[in-house]
């Protein structure tokens, strides 16, 4: 019974998409106020039905209602209830519908945060919204329903995937769904703004903050996934290159370009066109990721059971939905005009170049993971394309990326000196390089690692740098807690993120320069060394979990006489699915990571056992989430908080003066 | 009963010292760990035919683990690096390669990331001379007329009246 | 103003070639042996390990070599189709015994019996290796001259007999 609840909510939330998606839009067009009127209420209407329906399958999954369908492929009476509940995302059906959850959240948060936008503007932005929930929730209903019965009902479920039993999965997907859905608000207002053919200043002020809420997220779901991946999998590996992996990392990529070229549009007024397109592409991104992990057409260990019917639903949705857009952006963009003015050597210049190397990385990444399929589609044959190919093409894209973040900083709108930031930026110059090549020799590594260290002292030297710059401008006697105060927090956002960026590029070198590993084969008593630390192997024994029995092996870290850690690492069989997984035993480090994992059994005494040390591996971590704090730091700057305080008044759709004061 | 517990003791103290006595340094897995090293090196950039998604060095399908004996066996024998990876491609295709080999077909594939850069580097400096050159004509001849009248039109008060 | 339907027109081609996509399957690895000599093998029968067997062997007739184990549950899935085809006598049909244990082996051919004229005994399953083999059942076509002409990966079924394998056993066997 309470299944059917879940789907008839689905089905009035649907008919409140079309409403929503068809009403409002015509109204913007014909003046008709109350259809205009019509997007708020609706957009609410939508997120209490479709919570309700997620509630609903949340629900069935907690009670173990075993005649729903989705909940007897992905759950198990003995699952924790923790991962009962994350199991409501395990599967395909499930993440859909998370998938349309976090739309109807983005569209309540732009319905109520939304008073000071003209009355055409909200009708068109949550209309448009509306229709993407109308696709996405179609394709639900018609092919994926998650409230399907399974009658009889099973006795038991088939249990979720053991390698989703983690707290990883409880908050990953929700973390990237916020991301990926997220962009969907900078896509409408980039389509309403075509629409309405009102392209400036305030519109990119609008969409700024929503945009670097939404990169926030999906930096976020990107970070845990790969944490994740790495504890989870037992070979310490963090990141492969995995086609659905490159799926969410394209968009971030494209969103990055985003955040830069919605800085320049909101200050200056330039680049109008291309942001817009940037935006559209942002979420296209997005959706194709969605088809990508859902059709079948690429092999991935992400991919959801598929079901070619499925994959041409998706594959029509992203024809309408991307088509649609990317038609209206050639019929209306060429109707904007061009902005302001600026210098080859200019702030604006540089954000642009940094657009183009974003660009063409995100495309290299797409032309990797797709070449397979054109290849096969073309019937020349079967090719693979992993790691080696990314890494060999990746790193030469971003190093001049990293490279233009420290005189990106310097760099003055409109007109800037080659000399003067040279003149600025020499001692970092020569500190980066001499401290880069002094820390390689001394660890005795390669020249890539010098030059990861090079750039990673580049960016944080060069941003040290200007916050010391900055704070020098004030008069003299200013005390130095209320010069930082006055700092913007759009200010602090950008330095944070540009700090974890270099912080991120430090462990990312030094994990891949200096990393190193054992395998060995150890009994009771036996010990191995790695990194300057000895390992012991001083137990093994059998344990039992909620669902799993696992072999378990104690060993003890030491470094002479210290003992340094007691790691724990098990080999567990899940009852249901008959599974075997690694569970590795990390000791998490400032510098380093001591990573041991249990192999196989050898015979009844001795085991496989892989010991591994990550040096600065937490530097990847940490970085990744600087990164993502630096967006809400920016996002939460005061001028977006004034925006929302003001009334119910239209805001003049010329360049605002403000923006030229707040500093930057 | 302290008796018991000396006996105890030394029955402990004497299975503890057999352990150390046995415990040893963990032997390497491989007989060769040089061997082994230029063996997951090689294995790492080959894909795993079974589970498709893992090199044949992280993976434990059956298969994987044959593979990689052969590996092991033909490095030993001599084999160079090149020779075994054409081995593999002899009998399962490119398919099983993660860095795809250059020939016409993956060109593009290869060649792309920097051609996309020209292409993309190229349309930047088109635009943006594009752009000085228009935004200098941005007076037209309409308004160069209209100013013309501006200042030379009399003055004239509200009414229109000289 | 082309550039700006340029975007529109590099997402349509990516939509065809996504479109296509949906059609192919990303898992199936097509043999780089087509077309080529099969890969030779000096195995020993299953049956009695004194004698041997080599493609050699079957030079001048159209053959089929079937890889197989007893481990295999695919494998009994397609054993009744390859007994029903076998007792149609069109082709002989050679088995590959595959990283198997003699006695398993022997003793399922008895139970379910033996579709094969002969049976190799590969117990390391390195010529399955040299055969590009990746998983069982698969099932190779081999021409008089001894060239491999088609493989089918998986577990033979009546119409993949009948819709791939037959048409094209006849036309080999013309010529």
């Amino acid at each position: 019974m309470i299944p059917e609840l879940g789907n008839v909510a689905l089905m009035l939330a649907f008919a409140l998409a079309i409403i929503q998606g068809v009403l409002p839009i015509a109204g913007s067009f014909n003046g008709n106020r109350r259809w205009m009127a019509l997007a708020r209420p609706a957009a609410a209407g939508q997120f209490f039905f479709v919570s309700l329906a997620f509630g609903v399958l949340v629900y069935s999954f907690i009670a173990n209602d075993f005649s729903v369908a989705y909940v007897e492929a992905n759950s198990n009476s003995m699952l924790p209830l923790y991962y009962r509940i994350a199991g409501t995302w395990g599967g395909h059906e499930g993440s859909l519908l998370l998938w349309v959850e976090m739309l109807t959240v983005w569209m309540f948060a732009v319905a109520m945060l939304s008073r000071q936008l003209p009355r055409e503007t909200v009708a068109r932005v949550l209309g448009i919204m509306g229709l993407i929930g109308v696709g996405l929730m179609a394709f639900m209903l018609f092919t994926s329903n998650p409230f399907d019965r399974l009658l009889p009902g099973a006795a038991d479920g088939r249990d979720l995937n053991p390698l989703l039993q983690d707290f990883g999965m409880i908050i990953h997907p929700p973390l990237l769904y916020m991301g990926y859905v997220g962009f969907s608000v900078a896509f409408a207002f980039a389509l309403a703004a075509l629409m309405g053919g009102q392209l400036d200043a305030a519109w990119a002020r609008w969409s700024r903050p929503w945009t670097l809420m939404a990169w926030m997220f999906l930096t976020l779901g990107i970070f845990v996934g790969s944490f994740w991946a790495y504890y989870e999998l037992g070979w310490g590996g963090w990141w492969f290159w995995d086609a659905v992996e490159n799926a969410s990392f394209m968009p971030w990529l494209v969103g990055t370009a985003l955040i830069h070229s919605l800085a320049v549009t909101e200050k200056r007024g330039s680049f109008k066109n291309w942001t817009v397109l940037l935006a559209i592409i942002a979420f296209s991104l997005s959706l194709l990721g969605t088809f990508l992990v859902r059709s079948g057409v690429l092999t991935s260990v992400h991919a959801f059971a598929t079901d070619p019917r499925r994959g041409l639903f998706i594959l029509i949705l992203l024809a309408i939905v991307i088509g649609g857009a990317l038609t209206l952006y050639a019929w209306r963009a060429p109707q904007v005009g061009l902005g302001g003015r600026f210098n080859l050597i200019s702030r604006e210049s540089l954000l642009l170049v940094n657009n183009v190397l974003l660009l063409v990385c995100a495309a290299t990444v797409l032309l990797g993971t797709l070449y397979p399929l054109f290849l096969d589609a073309l019937g020349v044959g079967k090719i693979s394309v992993g790691p080696p190919y990314f890494e060999a093409v990746f790193v030469p894209l971003m190093v001049p990326v990293l490279f233009l973040m420290a005189p990106g900083l310097f760099m003055r709108w409109k007109e800037s000196s080659i000399r003067q930031i040279a003149q600025r930026l020499k001692w970092v110059a020569l500190a980066s390089v001499l401290t880069g090549l002094t820390a390689a020799l001394a660890m005795s590594t390669s020249v890539m690692v010098a030059l990861g260290l090079i750039l990673a002292l580049w960016i944080l030297l060069a941003t040290a740098t200007h916050l010391a710059q900055r704070l020098g401008h004030y008069a003299a006697g200013t005390p130095i807690g209320k010069r930082l105060s006055s700092l913007t927090l759009s200010y602090w956002g950008m330095l944070v993120a540009h700090l974890g960026i270099g912080i991120f590029v430090v462990g990312v070198t030094l994990v891949k320069g200096l990393e190193t590993s054992n395998d060995v084969s150890m009994r009771l008593g036996d010990t191995t060394s790695i990194g300057g630390y000895e390992v012991r192997m001083t137990d093994l024994q059998q344990v039992k979990g909620p669902n799993y029995v696992a072999a378990q092996g104690t060993f003890v870290v030491t470094r002479g006489t210290q003992i340094i850690a007691i790691l724990k690492p098990e080999k567990r069989v899940f009852t249901v699915q008959q599974m075997p997984m690694t569970d590795a035993a990390i000791d998490r480090g400032f510098t380093r990571d001591l990573y041991i994992s249990l192999g196989d059994a050898i015979s009844d005494s001795a085991w496989a056992v892989r010991v591994q040390c990550k040096p600065f591996v937490s530097w990847i971590w940490s970085g990744s989430i600087i990164i993502a704090l630096g967006g809400l730091l920016a996002a939460s700057d005061r001028r977006y908080r004034l925006a929302l305080k003001k009334n119910r008044q239209n805001v003049p759709t010329s360049v605002d003066v403000n923006s030229f004061i707040v500093a930057e | 009963m302290s008796k018991l517990k000396f006996i105890l003791v030394v029955l402990v103290g004497y299975l503890c010292c057999c352990c150390i006595a046995q415990a040893e340094p963990a032997k390497s897995l491989a007989a060769d760990p040089v061997l082994e090293k230029r063996m997951l090196r090689l294995t790492e950039e080959l894909r795993c035919l079974v589970c498709q998604n893992q090199t044949l060095a992280d993976s434990h399908a059956d298969l994987a683990i044959d593979l990689k004996n052969q590996v092991r066996e033909k490095l030993a024998s001599g084999m160079s690096e090149q020779e075994v990876i054409d081995y593999m491609v002899q009998r399962y295709g490119d398919f099983v390669l993660y860095r795809p080999r250059l020939f016409a077909a993956t060109w593009l594939l290869w060649f792309g990331p920097l051609l996309l850069l020209v292409l993309g580097f190229g349309f930047l400096i088109w635009k943006l001379t594009k752009h000085r050159t228009e935004a200098a004509l941005e007076m037209t001849e309409a308004d160069r007329q209209r100013a013309v009248e501006m200042l030379y039109e009399e003055p004239t008060d509200l009414k229109g009246n000289v | 103003m082309k550039r700006f339907i340029f975007p529109l027109g590099v997402f349509v081609i990516l939509l065809g070639f996504l479109g296509i996509g949906l059609r192919l399957n990303p898992h199936e690895i097509p043999s780089p042996f087509i077309g080529k000599a099969a890969p030779a093998f000096n195995l020993s029968q299953l049956h009695d390990s004194a004698k041997t067997i080599s493609p050699q062997d079957m030079r001048g007739k159209v053959w089929l070599l079937n890889v197989w184990a007893s481990w295999c549950g695919s494998c009994r899935e397609e054993h009744p189709v390859l007994m029903n085809f076998s007792r149609q006598n069109i082709v002989p049909m050679v088995g590959l015994d595959y990283k198997d244990t003699r006695v398993d082996a022997q003793k399922q051919l008895i139970e379910e019996g033996n579709p094969y004229q002969l049976s190799a005994f590969d117990e390391d399953g390195r010529v399955g290796i040299d055969y590009g083999v990746y998983g069982v059942p698969e099932t190779f076509v081999i021409d008089k001259a001894g060239v491999i002409r088609y493989k089918y990966i998986g577990p033979v079924t009546p119409e993949v007999l009948a819709k791939k394998l037959l048409p094209l056993i006849r036309e080999l066997n013309r010529v």
